[in-house]
């Protein structure tokens, strides 16, 4: 070390070599240190040894559209499992002819999903527009209007079952969810109590059992002649059940308000729904965003549970393909691509979810300029 | 707005908060009353006409289905009361497992996403972005599916160490034979665990008194290991093992985990330990490094720094969301009826198809899982209590 004495052309001297660039990288980030050197040795030779078997199943030695035959003679993936079975894998039986209805359903769905991404867009038109879509949408899928043929809801099966349920499950949901929050926090004894017990009881048991009951059990509580059908009745187990998660989420938004708001709503000669409407819940929902998109992910997730109560969402229909004789044996390559659908869906939320989480952080670092 | 007490007498009765408030909630309770009503009276019409007997009554029937593993003597003419136990039972036996392997692999891993080594951390991230955003259904198929397709059939098993089988019909493994020495041998133990803990707490007083600090692990673990030893060469020594062997068409002896148990629990394991390698994080990341700092600079090692300054205060983190996972793996337990392990909500599902007592059979469902919930929290609480700081 040569001390304080500076050398002459102190910006000419670069850094050693071993410090920057690629070498540098490796060393700080793989090799610093004993125990990060062998991991770093092992984890390696665990890739090594793995990627080139899995790229070799997965692509080289693979049957991409083959018959289930001759794929039972192909080394690798058998992708022709999912090729071949496509169309009923995602509409599984809605009718064949009109498959191209809840196709374009699904196109529609995931366009107003994008293009209402941005809150800033959101407004009364863009609200009619949800409404409109929603109404196509519905006919699409339903029929019986404009020449369509109808379609009962007992054959909507498939990846449109799978979206209906989780939309229209977080649809309605998270009103509710806002109302049992509401009442949980109400000075009203019988209200809040009754809330309580909801709410409790509910995140306290699984969704099986909220769907057993509602296959099983509900037919009993309903009086004579009456008659729901199946999909209405699991999404219904969906939609309570998922309100009471909504509701710990938003209860907490709630209780994070500054009491002062509360009290100068008051001041001003609200009352409780003009304050709640106007005052409390902009800000309270705006703080819980994060965790509640994370219930929605849980949510859609959840939706795959209907397999147990014979639904045939995209779960069921890959299920009911492998248990073809000429397909059976290929649950991996069939497992594989319904995991990599979900995980695009769920994927593409969190990330949502972060996004929004950062643009409410900046507006916190604005406010606080002010 | 009635500003002041004159005005008082001027508000009409409807007007006033308090009156309303009342009538709120006496229609909100006579609607859910009526509700209830309403339901309970149609329930039980349909019962009466479908001919269902309503009532437990059933639990003592005889229950006339076999169930595929048990922890305690089951058969088909035992009632369905006992049914419904064995069915807690493997639901208990199952989430006990899982959550000790899903808190090691989920702690370990969270652990790994903060590491300063690139590829450790990635792969960690990596994992926890993939397990979380899977549903566990999916991955019990996927596992489960494994199993029966890709391990061999009994008589091609594959034999990873000698004398432990991998089948389709799941994993065979060799265990000690019945001896009386392996009872003694437990009690040992359990004597070896009161002991170390008596000396630990004898050790920190002295520490707390004296200043002076004794290896309280190393005689421990001495302890621990030497006791039981000791009562295994005392009582004889036994060596025998009970191996399993391929006769006929299936393994014989030793111990059988099914494929179903090991689908369902590598699938709960696995998918939790992403949730808590993230809880890990957080809690990790909680804590300040102002506190790894100060904990150096009054001379405590590394080690210690860790023991007694950091993870005293990740926990208080971690502790509440990692119960609540804990208790999601219990719940999801209950998938286990997608791929034929004979948990509490199939037992229970086969109870209500043979009886067609949905109502009961539900409830029973329901009130088995609110117990555990309810013992969870119970068991939040009471540490919240116990680790919460303590204020002036």
């Amino acid at each position: 070390m040569n001390d304080l004495s500076k050398p002459a052309h102190a910006d000419e001297i670069k850094p050693p070599s071993t410090e920057v660039g690629v070498i540098g990288w490796v060393r700080h980030n793989l090799f610093n240190g004993v125990f990060s050197s062998i991991a770093t040795i092992v984890v390696l030779g665990g890739l090594i040894k793995v990627l080139p078997n899995f790229i070799q199943w997965a692509f080289i030695d693979a049957a991409w559209f083959t018959s289930g035959q001759q794929c039972k003679e192909v080394e690798g993936a058998c992708w022709s499992v999912i090729t071949q079975n496509i169309r009923f894998n995602i509409f599984g039986y809605y009718p064949y002819a009109e498959q191209w209805r809840p196709l374009l359903a699904m196109i529609i769905l995931i366009a107003m999903l994008i293009y209402s991404r941005d809150w800033n867009k959101w407004n009364k038109r863009l609200g009619y527009a949800w409404l409109f879509a929603l109404f196509v949408m519905g006919l699409l899928m339903k029929g019986g209007l404009f020449g369509l043929v109808p379609v009962e809801s007992t054959k909507w099966s498939g990846l449109p079952l799978t979206l209906l349920l989780s939309f229209f499950g977080i649809l309605a949901s998270y009103p509710l969810g806002v109302m049992l929050a509401l009442g949980r926090q109400s000075r009203m004894p019988i209200i809040k109590s009754l809330c309580v017990v909801y709410i409790e009881m509910i995140r306290g048991v699984p969704l099986i059992t909220m769907l057993f009951m509602s296959s099983v059990m509900f037919p009993l509580f309903l009086p004579e002649g009456v008659t729901i059908d199946k999909v209405l009745r699991a999404q219904a187990a969906i939609i309570l059940f998922t309100a009471a998660y909504i509701a710990e989420v938003v209860r907490g938004g709630l209780q994070a308000m500054d009491k002062g708001q509360y009290e100068a709503a008051e001041s001003l000669g609200l009352n409780y729904f003009q304050m709640m409407r106007m005052i409390i819940l902009p800000q309270a929902l705006k703080i819980v965003i994060p965790p509640t998109v994370g219930i929605l992910i849980s949510a859609f997730k959840d939706t795959s549970l209907v397999v147990i109560i014979a639904l045939y969402d995209i779960l069921n229909t890959t299920k009911s393909i492998l248990s073809e004789p000429e397909w059976t044996g290929f649950s991996t390559e069939a497992y594989i691509f319904i995991a990599m659908i979900y995980y695009i869906c769920c994927f593409s939320m969190s990330q949502y979810s972060r996004r929004i989480e950062k643009e409410l952080e900046y507006k916190h670092i604005d406010n606080d300029d002010r | 707005m009635a500003s002041d007490q004159n005005s008082n007498s001027r508000t009409y009765f409807w007007n006033d908060q308090k009156t309303r408030a009342v009538l709120y909630q006496i229609v909100t309770a006579a609607f859910v009353a009526f509700l209830g009503y309403y339901l309970i009276s149609n329930v039980q019409t349909n019962m009466a006409k479908q001919s269902i007997a309503s009532g437990f009554g059933f639990i003592e029937k005889e229950a006339a289905f076999e169930i595929g593993e048990s922890l305690i003597e089951y058969s088909a003419a035992d009632t369905y009361g006992r049914a419904l136990v064995v069915g807690v039972l493997n639901t208990l036996k199952v989430s006990l497992v899982g959550m000790i392997l899903t808190t090691i692999l989920g702690t370990i891993i969270g652990v790994c996403t903060l590491s300063s080594n690139w590829l450790i951390s990635k792969l960690g991230t990596a994992y926890v972005e993939l397990f979380q955003n899977i549903p566990v259904l999916l991955q019990l198929f996927f596992f489960y599916a494994l199993f029966y397709e890709i391990f061999p059939g009994p008589r091609q098993a594959l034999n990873p160490v000698p004398g432990v089988f991998i089948t389709n019909r799941g994993v065979d493994f060799p265990v000690p034979a019945p001896d009386p020495a392996w009872t003694w041998m437990g009690l040992a133990f359990v004597a070896a665990c009161i002991i170390v803990w008596l000396i630990n707490r004898w050790a920190r007083k002295r520490q707390e008194r004296s200043g002076q600090q004794f290896p309280a692990f190393w005689v421990g673990l001495a302890i621990l290991i030497l006791l039981p030893a000791l009562t295994w060469s005392l009582s004889g020594a036994p060596t025998q093992m009970d191996v399993p062997e391929l006769k006929g068409f299936n393994f014989q002896g030793g111990r059988n985990i099914s494929p179903e148990f090991s689908a369902l629990l590598i699938g709960l394991v696995l998918y939790t330990a992403s949730f808590i390698a993230q809880i890990v994080r957080a809690g990790i990341q909680s804590i300040s490094h102002g506190q790894t700092e100060a904990a150096m600079s009054i001379g405590l090692k590394p080690g210690m720094v860790l023991k007694l300054v950091i993870f005293p205060q990740a926990l208080r983190v971690i502790v509440p969301p990692l119960t609540s996972q804990l208790l999601n793996l219990t719940k999801n337990s209950s998938l286990a009826v997608a791929i034929g392990y004979p948990d509490f909500v199939q037992v229970a599902g086969t109870t209500i198809n043979q009886t067609g007592q949905a109502v009961e059979g539900v409830a029973l469902m329901m009130l088995v899982y609110l117990t555990f919930s309810l013992l969870t929290s119970a068991f939040m609480n009471w540490y919240n209590k116990k680790i919460a700081i303590v204020e002036r």
